[in-house]
């Protein structure tokens, strides 16, 4: 493979590129792109309970997602195993701001210090991972949407719930950023 | 031109069926490619979004906004063209229903201090499964839990 494809992609190819996934699912089946309508998909496959959000046929609404979705997991693992993945060359402030809080495994996609089995039972393992992840799926399913769904399906056709959905997102990635991180990987 | 036949009928519905199931390889194709370019321009490392979060590259705001400006002018020209869906559908978005404005917002925030603790939206958590980092699958069974939770006190939030 050639080392284009190892390096990582400029942002004016990725951007582009990670656009014309809302016209090619329009195109394809009149599907709107939006990621996290399959963690509802799953609820309501594996356990809908007496909750009416998941009583619906999530076989004829959410199968061709749900096998995008895993089409997404194989794209992840064609990517990083058909070449030598380099690190990440984030801006040195960036790393300069993560060392002063205690982060110093830089070689894979996250931190191994945080992000790996063993680190769970760690305190900051745990908040990142498990709260983490909760708060994913409980936002995910309130604003009806994640990155794709609101940032791109929907801004993409200019609807002012998305628009108030993506201040969302940052208004809390960066409350999350500069009020919880320091605490959490620095601190405890 | 005669009319077709009952066994050309019967032809033309199980070319249907099967057309049907080519969409849905179709999808998983789209998927893998989705879950490439994600993994090659490095939304998925929890690295790049902290990168975003504190304004120190032009990067993800580049990707970002790019990928919005490529969706909304196809958006445009699709709904300029009337184009049929390879389905047959005629091809419609959906409105989200604004109603109070909460769900986005209060939603919106909540996902936002998860994007930001896990560094990964949806799509990004299961590119990074197939990546290698298997911790993320105990983001996805949590973020289930967090929607299934959802789905719970739905009649109980204001929307």
């Amino acid at each position: 493979m050639t080392a284009w494809f190892a390096r990582e992609w400029p942002w004016y190819v990725a951007g582009p590129l990670i656009g014309l996934f809302v016209p090619a699912l329009l195109i394809v089946g009149n599907k709107t792109f939006g990621i996290s309508s399959n963690l509802r998909h799953l609820c309501s496959a594996i356990a809908p309970g007496r909750v009416e959000f998941f009583r619906y046929d999530w076989k004829r609404t959410g199968v061709w997602n749900l096998l995008f979705l895993a089409g997404v997991l194989i794209g992840g693992f064609i990517a990083s195993h058909a070449v030598m993945v380099h690190p990440v060359a984030i801006s040195a402030e960036t790393k300069a701001a993560l060392v002063r809080l205690g982060i110093h495994d830089f070689s894979g996609m996250a931190p191994r210090e945080v992000f790996s089995w063993r680190a769970l039972l760690t305190l900051r393992g745990f908040i990142s991972v498990v709260v983490g992840g909760f708060l994913v799926g409980f936002g995910t399913a309130y604003a009806g949407g994640c990155t794709s769904g609101h940032a791109l399906s929907g801004l993409a056709n200019f609807e002012l719930p998305s628009l108030i959905a993506v201040l969302g997102f940052f208004a809390g990635g960066l409350a999350a950023t500069y009020l919880i991180l320091p605490f959490l990987l620095g601190g405890i | 031109m005669t009319r077709p036949t009952a066994f050309e009928i019967e032809d033309i519905e199980s070319d249907r069926v099967v057309g049907h199931r080519d969409l849905l390889v179709v999808y998983l194709l789209l998927g893998i490619a989705f879950g490439v370019v994600l993994a090659r321009s490095e939304v998925v490392s929890w690295f790049r979004i902290q990168e975003m979060f504190r304004f120190q590259s032009f990067r993800m705001y580049g990707i970002i906004g790019s990928a919005i400006a490529t969706a909304a002018a196809s958006v445009a020209l699709i709904k300029r063209a009337k184009l049929k869906a390879i389905s047959g559908e005629i091809i419609a978005i959906p409105r989200k229903e604004l109603g109070s404005g909460i769900r986005y917002a209060a939603g919106g925030t909540i996902f936002g201090l998860g994007w930001a603790l896990t560094g990964a939206c949806p799509g990004p958590l299961f590119a990074l499964i197939g990546d290698g980092v298997s911790v993320m699958i105990a983001v996805v069974l949590s973020a289930v839990v967090g929607t299934w939770v959802y789905g719970w006190l739905r009649p109980r939030l204001p929307h």
